[in-house]
């Protein structure tokens, strides 16, 4: 059976506001999942939450991952685990080379084995000619004066190179030109595998038509209301996300 | 033979070893007109340079001690021994110098640097220079990479010329402390049109308890000279606390260049008072790469008196305070004359309650026409404890200059940290990855087994602060 990334019951709130209200979330490795819900949602949360982060409070719940519980650990113990989270807004790093920095984080996963350095740029320069980015990156500072577009493909440059088993990419479309979009989903589809598992959170359509996930889920009020296949990307897009609000007030009156 | 028994123990300190004290001339603690005459007779200096040292220490006795920058108070002048000599002469052949002081600077990795990288090395171990060498080439040039008191003795026309002039005894209590008891430190010569490609460098070391090291160095660059000097500094960890007091003059003739590069890395019980001064003449250039880590507390503020028009200015410092550690420290730029520019730009860092001071003097003259200056001083603050304040003096008398000021005070950012250890490092590695960030406009100026270095120390220093 594939290895999964199971999310039970999961309460979260951030700086005292309840965000998640019992999400239920199961992820696939070897399988491209999307979540798509409107603003407020609590799309970022269920990202933020699973890399980690400590702001987002823990409630109630279990995220599962290679058979334990994960919540206790420290993101980086779950990017060694194989995790990672591509970054609506990535954060500028001054002063710290591109280059180093992803050398030091890739010495620190177990499964990434470079034989040396220059292995290793080697590599990181192919993947930015995939991503259409020029090679000068490798040396610029972590995200400083990079365009919102760039900041994105890096991400996911960060991604190829890191490997992980379950990626969670977080709004990587928005801000992103046609040109761009194209680029980076045709590297997410270079990456499909057995091996690799991604959550994709986006508001459009424009994206899963490149990648074309398996699973669909829908969340509204910080719970999934509905999952499926691709049908219901179609759905969206021809009645929006009214049926599904609906549908979430009447779980909710279900439950009380 | 005298052994010092009582050793600290400080494991993120890895210069902290000290060797046996063993010496061959070593003047007993406390200080008086006499032991300064005995220190010149034994180092059978011109009576010339005794005069100055007497007159110096009268100086001395009667200048107050400053009352602002750090606390002063627990220096205790009379139990200081202000004379050790660890050897005989100061050797050029790395075979003569004595064993254990060999060991010293082996560990310290000096010989291994010259041999690399280095135009000319020379090496001081408490009060005196055991080692000096300079390259056969840079030496028929006519280039003077010695030791002061050698200079003194073979050179005393220029250093009669320069010595005490750009730092005059009155400046404050501590340079004359210094003149009058001066042993060691760098003379550094450049004749006219001469570039000096690659780094000299000068190793400081103090072994002895309680000892005082009051080197003086002097640095002229001809009219078209350049040169790059190169200074590091350490002492190990005594339980009882050392006095390094340092005088250093840089004179810049017209067209010259002159960069100076220190990275200071004293134990935690040295007071590091130290005075930098340079004079830029007409169109010269004068760069001061200032790095301070450890010491109990630095008062240091290289200056630059921009005397000739064009003349210009460069001061990069930075100053890791850690726990119990104040770093008051700064830069100085005096505008003369027409058309100079300087840039100051100063970083530092607090962590375990430590206190980093900038303080900093910016003067633009009357006459110094269409000068420009631009400071800008950054801080990071790694927790609640810690400190970090700024003191800028600025006069400007002159219409037409113009000035930028910048002033930061941050700390590092839960957002930062987190995407990074989101990609793998731990939070430690996170935030040493992004304080040698903040410091890297610094660091990439470093000749690179500097910057290696500063790296690593910086790398010490935050090593289990994270838990």
């Amino acid at each position: 059976m594939q290895e999964t990334l199971e999310i039970k019951d999961l309460h979260v709130s951030v700086e005292g506001k309840k965000i998640l209200n019992g999400l239920n979330l199961t992820i696939h490795k070897g399988k491209i999942h999307a979540i798509m819900g409107p603003n407020g949602a609590g799309k970022s949360t269920v990202a933020m939450t699973i890399m980690g982060h400590p702001k987002y409070k823990i409630e109630k719940g279990e995220i599962f991952y290679k058979g334990k519980n994960i919540v206790e650990l420290e993101a980086n113990e779950r990017a060694t685990l194989g995790l990672f989270l591509a970054f609506q807004y990535p954060f500028e790093i001054q002063g710290v080379n591109f280059s180093h920095f992803l050398w030091v984080a890739s010495k620190s996963h177990p499964t990434i084995k470079f034989n040396n350095v220059i292995e290793f740029k080697k590599a990181l320069k192919e993947n930015l000619v995939k991503l259409g980015l020029d090679e000068a990156f490798a040396d610029r500072a972590v995200n400083v004066g990079f365009s919102g577009g760039e900041k994105k493909r890096v991400e996911v440059l960060q991604m190829m190179m890191l490997k992980p088993e379950i990626a969670i990419m977080d709004e990587t479309d928005s801000g992103l030109d046609i040109d761009s979009l194209k680029i980076v989903a045709s590297a997410v589809n270079s990456l499909r595998s057995s091996e690799f598992g991604a959550l994709v959170i986006t508001h459009y359509q424009r994206l899963l038509n490149y990648l074309k996930p398996d699973v669909i889920h829908i969340m509204v009020n910080g719970r999934i209301v509905k999952e499926g296949g691709w049908e219901l990307v179609e759905e969206l897009e021809k009645d929006g996300y009214a049926n599904f609000i609906e549908n979430k007030t009447e779980s909710n009156r279900g439950e009380t | 033979m005298v052994t010092a028994t009582q050793v600290v123990d400080k494991e993120d300190y890895k210069y902290g070893f000290h060797d046996p004290e063993q010496y061959t001339f070593k003047i007993e603690r406390g200080l008086n007109a006499d032991i300064i005459r005995r220190i010149s007779e034994h180092k059978k200096e011109p009576e010339w340079m005794t005069e100055i040292r007497l007159k110096a220490y009268e100086v001395f006795t009667q200048k107050k001690m400053p009352n602002w920058g750090g606390d002063l108070s627990k220096i205790d002048f009379q139990n200081i021994i202000y004379y050790v000599k660890p050897s005989e002469k100061a050797e050029s052949d790395w075979e003569n110098v004595p064993e254990s002081i060999k060991n010293t600077f082996e560990k310290l990795g000096i010989p291994e640097a010259e041999r690399k990288f280095l135009g000319g090395v020379g090496a001081q171990y408490d009060s005196e220079t055991v080692y000096h060498n300079l390259r056969e080439d840079l030496t028929k040039k006519g280039v003077i990479f010695t030791d002061m008191d050698t200079a003194v003795k073979e050179h005393p026309e220029i250093v009669k010329k320069y010595f005490g002039t750009i730092i005059p005894m009155e400046d404050n209590k501590f340079v004359a402390l210094n003149t009058a008891t001066w042993s060691g430190g760098s003379f550094v010569y450049i004749p006219k049109n001469v570039h000096v490609d690659i780094p000299l460098q000068a190793y400081f070391r103090i072994n002895t308890k309680n000892m005082g090291q009051f080197e003086r160095t002097l640095i002229i660059a001809e009219e078209g000279a350049s040169v790059h000097y190169v200074e590091g500094c350490t002492a190990p960890t005594y339980s009882s606390d050392s006095l390094h007091a340092a005088v250093v003059e840089v004179i810049a003739l017209p067209r010259s260049k002159i960069r100076y590069t220190t990275i200071q890395n004293w134990s935690n019980n040295v007071y590091n008072l130290v005075t930098k001064r340079a004079y830029a003449y007409e169109d010269a250039t004068v760069e001061w790469i200032d790095g301070n880590l450890g010491s109990k507390l630095t008062m240091k503020y290289p200056s630059v008196y921009l005397v000739g028009k064009n003349a210009k200015a460069d001061i990069l410092s930075v100053a890791f305070a850690g726990k119990g550690q104040h770093q008051d420290a700064g830069a100085k730029v005096v505008h003369l004359a027409p058309n100079t520019t300087s840039t100051i730009v100063s970083k530092s860092i607090s962590k375990g309650g430590g206190r980093a001071s900038y303080r900093g003097l910016l003067k633009i003259a009357k006459g110094a026409t269409n000068s420009k200056s631009n400071v800008r001083c950054d801080a990071l603050l790694l927790d609640e404890e810690s400190r970090s304040d700024t003191y800028p003096y600025i006069e400007i008398d002159e219409d037409t200059a113009t000035m930028g000021h910048e002033a930061t005070v941050g700390k590092v950012g839960e957002e930062q940290i987190f995407y990074l250890m989101s990609r793998g490092l731990t939070e430690e590695e996170a935030l040493t990855m992004i304080i040698l960030g903040f410091i890297e406009p610094f660091s990439k100026e470093l000749p690179m087994e500097y910057a290696i270095e500063l790296n690593k120390l910086i790398k010490l220093e935050m090593e289990g602060s994270v838990g």
